[in-house]
């Protein structure tokens, strides 16, 4: 236990890093899974092509492969950035695949009947996905969404394979330094189980709220 | 007002629109009658393009209908369309569902598409419900509010794809005394029902499809009293027993 409790400043760093990047990538996540999602039912049919192939490529390969090969490969072709930067940018772009799936269930979810009577009074496609079937198909996909935004709170602790000292990497470096990995470990767990519950209970908060009467 | 020719239209194998004439003048009411899968919900819905056709032009007040995009919408925004299952936006109030087209189309401020808004509700005799969320409302409360979310865009033309036909037997009426209303105030109106008290009351002129053609066209009185093809006379048999 004193292992944990020595090392309090080190945690903390390391969990400010995870919030950090949970907040920036998940945040770059919804961006990337709205323009997705809007290219994929929109009716251009190069757009919905190349969503579909973003979509297939990125779920179908591990966030592990695609960290490695950002942090290795990108400054081969001049790219250079800070590593967090860099792991936050990828995790963004996988985790957007994510949430464009999770939010074309929802817009699947809509009855069709919706976007015909937007498109019947004069708003073009555009209008009608953001005014009319969005945000009703946000609302039936609250709790999917959560569930990414939890998967990717753990899936951050990848970048430690990389080299951005997060939770999961500042645990391992004290636990180089104190050999009692049963704490410092636990410890780390219970620090994201405690992030996945806020977010359990702001979805669950929040899809009472946003209920529509059907 | 409307002018089509030659619409032919096929879902897969099945031949829905075959060759379709229709003129609809201005401040004219066309009612289309006909069994079911006759083709005239397609009809209406290649009116304003929500249906593609596979052949012939649709003309709007002498414009061709665009295949798509802002020009298709711009031109969607003079064509008002009432839906069978009413189709109102389910996470907006019923005063929202009058005011966003106005707004977002016509750039018209808010405060003033509230004011429209108001009055088209109480014209359409829902005032009260104004800050009712669509699925609080009746099947017929909520096909009037429809209506004056369509009527908000001052349309030239209001399609009605039957606008009854989901509605419970005791509010029917309520919302054709809307649409009689609205055709005696000279609104241009194509309407597919299967109320015939309706058509022969309203109806400036009775078009009567089976089998994707328009096999009759006349005069209500004309149509429903004496009718010329024998296929009419074998379907207004069957509705006007009950």
């Amino acid at each position: 236990m004193s292992a944990l409790l020595d090392h309090l400043p080190e945690f903390w760093q390391g969990l400010v890093v995870t919030l950090q990047m949970t907040a920036a990538s998940f945040a770059g996540a919804a961006v990337v899974g709205l323009v997705i999602v809007a290219m994929r039912v929109g009716p251009v049919p190069v757009l919905r092509a190349v969503a579909t192939v973003y979509v297939e490529t990125l779920q179908n390969l591990p966030l592990l492969v695609l960290l490695v090969l950002a942090v290795f490969g990108l400054p081969e072709i001049g790219l250079k950035a800070g590593l967090t930067t860099t792991a936050i940018v990828v995790i963004a772009l996988y985790e957007g695949a994510y949430i464009a799936e999770a939010l074309r269930s929802g817009v699947n979810a809509i009855s069709a009947g919706q976007g015909e009577a937007a498109r019947a009074l004069g708003l073009t496609f555009g209008q009608s996905l953001r005014h009319v079937v969005l945000p009703q198909a946000l609302r039936t996909v609250v709790q999917p969404i959560g569930n990414i935004f939890i998967a990717l709170t753990m899936n951050t602790s990848l970048a430690a394979a990389v080299g951005v000292v997060e939770l999961t990497a500042a645990a391992n470096r004290v636990n180089l330094l104190e050999a009692q990995p049963i704490p410092i470990f636990v410890g780390a767990g219970l620090a994201y189980a405690a992030i996945a519950a806020c977010a359990g209970f702001v979805t669950g908060r929040l899809e009472r709220r946003l209920a529509v009467a059907r | 007002m409307i002018r089509v020719r030659g619409l032919n239209k096929w879902f897969g194998d099945h031949h829905v629109l075959h060759d379709v004439d229709l003129d609809v003048a201005r401040g004219e009411v066309v009612v289309v009658i006909g069994p079911s899968g006759s083709g005239k919900s397609t009809l209406c819905r290649c009116l304003n393009r929500l249906e593609a056709a596979d052949s012939g032009e649709v003309l709007v007040d002498g414009v061709p209908v665009p295949a798509e995009g802002r020009a298709l919408a711009r031109l969607r925004a003079d064509v008002g369309m009432v839906f069978q299952n009413f189709n109102l936006f389910q996470h907006k109030t019923v005063l929202e569902n009058v005011m966003l087209a106005p707004m977002k189309v016509r750039g018209v401020s808010r405060a003033e598409a509230e004011r429209t808004a108001h009055e088209l509700l109480a014209r359409v005799g829902i005032a009260e419900q104004a800050g009712k969320q669509p699925a609080r409302l009746s099947g017929g409360q909520q096909q009037r509010a429809a209506i004056a979310r369509a009527l908000a865009m001052r349309p030239k033309v209001m399609l009605f794809d039957e606008p009854t036909s989901a509605l419970d037997p005791e509010m029917v009426g309520e919302v054709l005394d809307v649409m009689t209303g609205l055709a005696a105030d000279g609104m241009t109106m194509v309407v597919v029902t299967h109320e015939m008290g309706f058509a022969r009351r309203a109806a400036d002129r009775v078009v009567f499809m089976d089998g994707g053609r328009i096999v009759e066209t006349g005069e209500p009185n004309a149509f429903f009293d004496s009718p010329r093809t024998d296929r009419a006379r074998d379907f207004l048999a069957k509705v006007l027993t009950h």
